[in-house]
């Protein structure tokens, strides 16, 4: 910006903020601010103590570890975790192994809507009072984990988890994740 | 009798605006500086559901359950570090309206020195630039100063 600058070249100037602020506008359109980073990925799963739903036996982070999981935080007054459901137990039925964390709900409502739809989990952690989910960051049900063999999180999902989202992003994650287990 | 009335609506405003900042539930403290920290991290931990809200404005449930712990917390005696920390590990630096200064915060920290610093000098070069009387001169060419000399030679001749 020196005084000697052509006075041509000044002329440009609103032109070039101009595109400077365009890009940045049109970056911000293809991001999503409800999209937060957790602040646990490539760490461990919180350790937990709480029941399995419907019974009294208490389940604590070994007992469902050992295996690439996805671990489903759910709720029946949770309208968007009914729309992704029948996703879920389509994904169960393919061998995806999925926990289940019933959250702030109650078991009774929880046991009669597994009932009614199809129970796609392997277990269901009931965090009554949610804190479980509080450890885990969650800021809205339905959000889905990916968790390694060793029991540390690799992946977080806010939302619904269709068809799209688990091929473009859960999927490949997945089947490393898998991989790296086997081999 | 006009000031009477901009002074009353004034004092009225500012009732309503601390009315619409207060939160559904109450918590007891057995300290009032207990209940003043309070206010202050409630209103400085932002809500990672609603996120242009704090979580004493917001009735999310989550902010619910972070002001819950928060009092909880803060009746356990933890320190004001200790309950940011706990949040942070928790929902990440997001939770904080001021975020820690990292690497990742640096321009955020620091865009606001450097756009006054940018804006100063910006003021200096344009008021210098308007302090030198003789640039214009100057800026004439030697082919246009001849040209205008021949101006003004024709113009004198009658």
């Amino acid at each position: 910006m020196g005084l000697n600058m052509p006075a041509r070249l000044k002329l440009f100037i609103p032109l070039i903020l101009f595109g400077v602020l365009a890009l940045f506008l049109l970056r911000g359109l293809s991001l999503d601010p409800k999209e937060l980073p957790s602040a646990l990925i490539d760490k461990p799963f919180p350790a937990f103590s709480l029941p399995a739903l419907g019974t009294e036996q208490m389940l604590n982070q070994d007992a469902v570890s050992g295996r690439v999981a996805l671990f489903n935080v759910w709720a029946t007054w949770c309208v968007s975790c009914r729309v992704e459901h029948p996703y879920l137990t389509e994904l169960a039925q393919q061998g995806v192994a999925i926990y289940g964390i019933n959250y702030k709900d109650e078991d009774a409502a929880a046991l009669q809507w597994l009932q009614q739809l199809g129970d796609p989990y392997i277990a269901n952690i009931a965090d009554r009072e949610g804190t479980l989910g509080l450890d885990l960051g969650v800021y809205g049900a339905p959000e889905t984990y990916l968790v390694d063999a060793q029991g540390v999180v690799r992946y977080r999902h806010v939302g619904v988890v269709d068809e799209r989202v688990w091929t473009t992003l859960l999927q490949p994650i997945y089947a490393q994740l898998q991989d790296g287990g086997e081999g | 009798m006009r000031q009477v009335c901009a002074v009353l609506l004034f004092i009225a405003w500012g009732l309503a605006s601390t009315a619409a900042q207060a939160v559904i539930e109450t918590y007891e403290f057995s300290d009032a500086q207990l209940e003043a920290r309070y206010q202050d991290l409630s209103g400085e931990l932002r809500c990672p559901k609603c996120q242009n809200q704090n979580i004493a404005d917001s009735n999310a449930p989550i902010a619910q359950d972070l002001r819950k712990l928060l009092h909880q917390q803060l009746e356990k005696g933890a320190s004001d570090d200790e309950i940011l920390e706990y949040m942070t590990d928790r929902y990440g630096e997001f939770v904080r309206y001021r975020p820690r200064f990292s690497g990742a915060t640096l321009l955020l920290w620091l865009a606001p020195g450097i756009l006054l610093v940018l804006g100063l000098l910006i003021v200096v070069m344009t008021l210098r630039g308007r302090a030198k009387p003789g640039t214009g001169e100057q800026a004439l060419t030697e082919h246009d100063q001849q040209r205008l000399r021949d101006l003004i030679a024709k113009a004198e001749k009658p």
